[in-house]
């Protein structure tokens, strides 16, 4: 059963015909955990920040459905929709040094999403924010409730957003790039928390990320994105153990290997490249836009 | 320690700026034209009288040697007697000081309602032709001086639509049964609401001449910096948990956005003190302004000095808590 | 990149510039043009009194006079033709003492940002010293100090608010000064002072025309506000500040008397600001 089921997504700049997003179509089951990938600019952020409702301005949806639970977003109005995915769904964010309120204590930043959109007494938030924060393993959680943002690190401060995005008990949780801007000694160990609380609470994840690593250690499926378009999607055994298209197998081909980095440093040829954007071309001719344009958003990437 | 040293170094500087400024004004009023105790007697009044009194002023004495008695006044609190009126400065400058203060604070709480108010609705609404004529009407309020407003607003509200007094401090014909000088202040304390409906209807209006240019800083730094900080992760991460525009503009990014304009407000605040000089005078309000004016005019060198002192300590006092404010406002400078 | 640009709100501003700056040059325009021609398009006599034509109201309203087309005071001068002479004290202060407190504050300025070293310190601290004095009441000090007149006033801007200038210069200065450029000018063999003007100098001069335009309408403002309180100019030529002053005291008899000149100061001081603003718009590299 899908819990999140997204149906010919397709975005664009606004005032523009540039796309951001093209037909996006992916479905997450219940307690699953699904991977987005690709390239930087490939899109993959903009499908997490669809689903949860916090597009950039400047972007805007033209087309699709995003169905969370059998109910499609798009279709409800607005203040619906954000109560609705404040309810079932949560992010954790990619940065912990900017995505906490540097002039609030951590404690209500956890608690503030139960108390004042779910109508829980705060003595009952307060107790459930103890135990998430035990439950990611942060020592003394009182005296941490009590902090500030600043007076803690980055690590501890992205244990703190993993355990506030599981305060409500959300049945879906977009996880953007979570380890990308910490240190790397710390990387593996929150990876595992995440992969840890995820199968505790049996939530729905939604896990961007550049690195295939990443993918093949968490994820049950992933979809493969290059300029907004889903190039591969599939299960995460299949997909390692032979994938079908041909970027996705230059992309695992250029995946640093513990066993043999320097050997294994091959970068997406071109030949893929060029191929991958025929593809995206014939799409946008398809869907009445110039090839020209396709071709220039190529030649940015570098 | 570090602290303290920073609060030393503070009082030091803050100390030279004073001195500084009691020599220049000092030099300044005695390099005068025409004498002005000859001003002050009858005509006809001899040289011996006229040169008793400049020696019972001190004014006969060199510049320097007249300064440094000044000073040592000024050490046990003596800042000399006014001229014109033969009272002592202090006691003159103090009595006139409460209703300029309740009059800049006043305009300063207008300011930042409006400013506030504008900064507020024009984040809200950003992006629509609400904005963008915000904008141009605080961007009119920003160029026009207070003097102007103050001006405009005794048309209006003297001529065109009398509903607010356009003069003095308080209808004459009151009976006041004040204590200190701070009527606003004690009106609320003895629960007289008449008394302060009446003190309030006197000082709306130069209150309000002197907020908006103040208003139209405010709702301009506020309004950037709100922008700013509407794009910080932290704001967004609060839409995803379920918050509505107004909670996030309001509860998310403005304690944040407050404090980088914060420092400004207070640089702009000591303008406004000095804007009251102007729009005492035009509003015939009884404050330190409209007495410093008279004092000029009429050559009274003791209050001329007490006046200039005082402002400079006004206005060297308001960066001080500034400072200070922004330093126990911060959550990362207070923890350090 | 260029698309971006288009569809977010800098749009907006750069748009708006234009009709601001063609507005408020207009007005400015208009202005001198009147205050040049002031002998030749004054209707009547700016000093010629009578008793007989005193308070008479603006053309449109009954009981008016023809040739006095807004007006007369009490003391049965026209307005319009005061108004225009009034112009020309108005604009040879915003030019001058503008353009001297410009170059004087810039100066200092720089010297203090460039040099560095006790000359910055005793620089700054006068600054300081000069931002502790309430702007009016130093400016009517200076005036009652030195006796009115044109000079005087003109004096007293430029001693009062050449720190307006030299606080921002100097930022600027310091803040270049650091910049590399700077540094391979003075390696390549140059002397200090000529670093400082032909390195430092083009860099600051937008911000400098910018607050030049601002120091042009105060001007104009502390020239009104000295001759509302009766401190300006010796003789009896018309001022703005002295028509205010004397239409705030007749203001229910005879409100033709304030409001006339209240609007021609607004919208010239209003007309200065934009026209920094607009120029400041055009200007602006970041924006460019």
């Amino acid at each position: 059963m899908s819990f999140l089921t997204i149906k010919g997504l397709s975005a664009r700049l606004k005032g523009s015909t540039f796309p951001i997003l093209r037909d996006v179509s992916l479905q997450v089951a219940a307690g699953d955990v699904h991977g987005l990938v690709g390239e930087s600019g490939a899109g993959k952020s903009m499908i997490g920040k669809a689903v949860l409702g916090i597009l950039p301005g400047s972007v805007e949806i033209t087309a699709g459905a995003i169905e969370l639970d059998g109910v499609d977003l798009l279709a409800l109005p607005p203040i619906e929709r954000r109560r609705r995915i404040g309810a079932t769904a949560a992010l954790i964010p990619q940065d912990p040094l900017t995505a906490l309120n540097p002039s609030r204590r951590i404690g209500p930043q956890i608690t503030n999403r139960l108390v004042d959109i779910l109508g829980w007494p705060r003595p009952k938030a307060e107790a459930r924010a103890r135990e998430l924060l035990a439950e990611v393993h942060i020592p003394d959680p009182d005296r941490v409730m009590r902090a500030y943002p600043h007076e803690l690190s980055g690590g501890m401060r992205q244990r703190i957003l993993i355990a506030s995005a599981f305060a409500a008990e959300p049945r879906l949780i977009v996880a953007d790039e979570p380890t990308t801007a910490l240190d790397v000694t710390v990387q593996k160990q929150i990876l595992k928390l995440i992969a840890e609380m995820q199968a505790r609470h049996g939530t729905a994840l939604l896990f961007v990320t550049h690195d295939l690593g990443v993918v093949s250690k968490v994820c049950q499926s992933l979809s493969v994105l290059y300029g907004g378009k889903v190039i591969e999607a599939t299960g995460v055994r299949d997909f390692f153990r032979a994938p079908a298209h041909a970027y996705s197998r230059a992309l695992l081909a250029a995946t640093p290997k513990y066993t043999d980095p320097l050997a294994s440093l091959t970068p997406v040829p071109e030949a893929v490249i060029a191929a991958v954007q025929a593809e995206i071309a014939a799409y946008d001719a398809g869907h009445g836009r110039g090839a020209v344009q396709a071709v220039l958003r190529g030649a940015r990437h570098g | 320690m570090q602290l303290l040293r920073a609060f030393l170094l503070r009082m030091i500087t803050t100390a030279i700026t004073l001195i500084g400024v009691a020599v220049i004004v000092f030099v300044v009023i005695r390099v005068v034209p025409g004498n002005p105790i000859a001003m002050m007697l009858p005509p006809g009044a001899t040289e011996a009288d006229i040169a008793r009194l400049t020696a019972r002023y001190g004014l006969d004495a060199s510049i320097p040697a007249q300064f440094l008695i000044w000073c040592q006044g000024v050490m046990q609190g003596d800042f000399g007697a006014s001229i014109t009126s033969n009272q002592p400065v202090l006691r003159l400058v103090l009595g006139r000081l409460p209703a300029t203060l309740e009059l800049s604070v006043m305009a300063l709480v207008i300011a930042v309602i409006i400013g506030g108010i504008m900064a507020l609705t024009g984040t809200r609404h950003r992006g629509t032709k609400l904005e963008a004529a915000l904008d141009v009407g605080n961007g009119m309020a920003l160029s026009v001086p207070d003097f102007l407003w103050g001006l405009v607003l005794i048309l209006v509200f003297g001529v065109v639509w009398p509903v607010f007094h356009i003069s003095g401090r308080v209808t004459p014909s009151l009976d006041l049964p004040f204590t200190t000088n701070f009527y606003l202040f004690e009106s609320v304390l003895r629960l007289r609401f008449d008394l302060w409906a009446d003190i309030v209807s006197h000082m709306f209006m130069p209150a309000l001449a002197l907020a908006i240019p103040l208003a139209a800083i405010i709702g301009q730094l506020l309004k950037q910096s709100l922008k700013e900080t509407m794009h910080l992760d932290y704001v967004t991460l609060a839409r995803t948990k379920g918050y509505g525009e107004n909670h996030v503009i309001t509860r998310e990014a403005l304690p944040n956005a407050i404090l980088p304009t914060l420092t400004l407000v207070g640089v702009q605040f000591t303008f406004l003190i000095g804007g009251t000089v102007i729009i005492e005078r035009l509003f015939s309000y009884e404050g330190l302004g409209n007495m410093a004016i008279d004092a000029v005019i009429n050559r009274d060198l003791p209050l001329i000095q007490g006046i200039v002192i005082l402002f400079a300590v006004i206005f060297t006092g308001v960066n001080l808590i500034v400072d200070l404010s922004y330093a126990l406002l911060n959550p990362r400078l207070r923890h350090g | 990149m260029a698309e971006k640009a288009r569809v977010d709100g800098r749009s907006h501003i750069r748009r708006r510039a234009g009709p601001r700056l063609w507005l408020s040059a207009g007005w400015l325009g208009v202005l001198l043009l009147a205050a040049v021609l002031a002998p030749w398009i004054a209707p009547q006599d700016p000093l010629a009194q009578d008793l007989f034509l005193g308070r008479l109201p603006p053309i449109w309203v009954q009981g008016a006079e023809p040739g006095f087309y807004l007006g007369t005071d009490s003391l049965g001068r026209d307005v319009l033709s005061r108004i225009l002479y009034g112009a020309r004290l108005a604009l040879i202060v915003a030019l001058v003492a503008g353009f001297v407190t410009c170059v004087i504050g810039a100066a200092f300025g720089l010297l203090a940002g460039f040099l560095r070293g006790w000359v910055d310190v005793v620089i700054s601290r006068a600054i300081d010293i000069w931002m502790a004095f309430p702007p009016v009441l130093f400016s009517i000090l200076l005036i009652a100090v030195m006796g009115p007149g044109l000079m005087s006033i003109i004096i007293a801007i430029v001693v009062i608010d050449w720190t307006r200038f030299a606080r921002v210069v100097r930022a600027e200065a310091t803040a270049q000064g650091a910049m590399d450029y700077v540094a391979s000018a003075q390696v390549a063999g140059r002397g200090r002072l000529s670093t400082m003007v032909t390195e430092i100098l083009p860099n600051v001069l937008p911000t400098i025309i910018v607050l030049l335009t601002l120091e042009m309408g105060i001007a104009v403002i502390v020239e009104a506000i000295l001759s509302f309180v009766n401190l300006s100019i010796s003789t009896d030529d018309p001022t703005w500040g002295g028509m205010i002053a004397e239409g705030r005291t007749s203001i229910h008899q005879a409100w033709w008397v304030l409001i006339f000149p209240l609007i021609t100061l607004f919208l010239t001081v209003l007309s200065f600001s934009q026209l920094g603003e607009g120029l400041k718009d055009r200007f602006d590299p970041v924006l460019r």
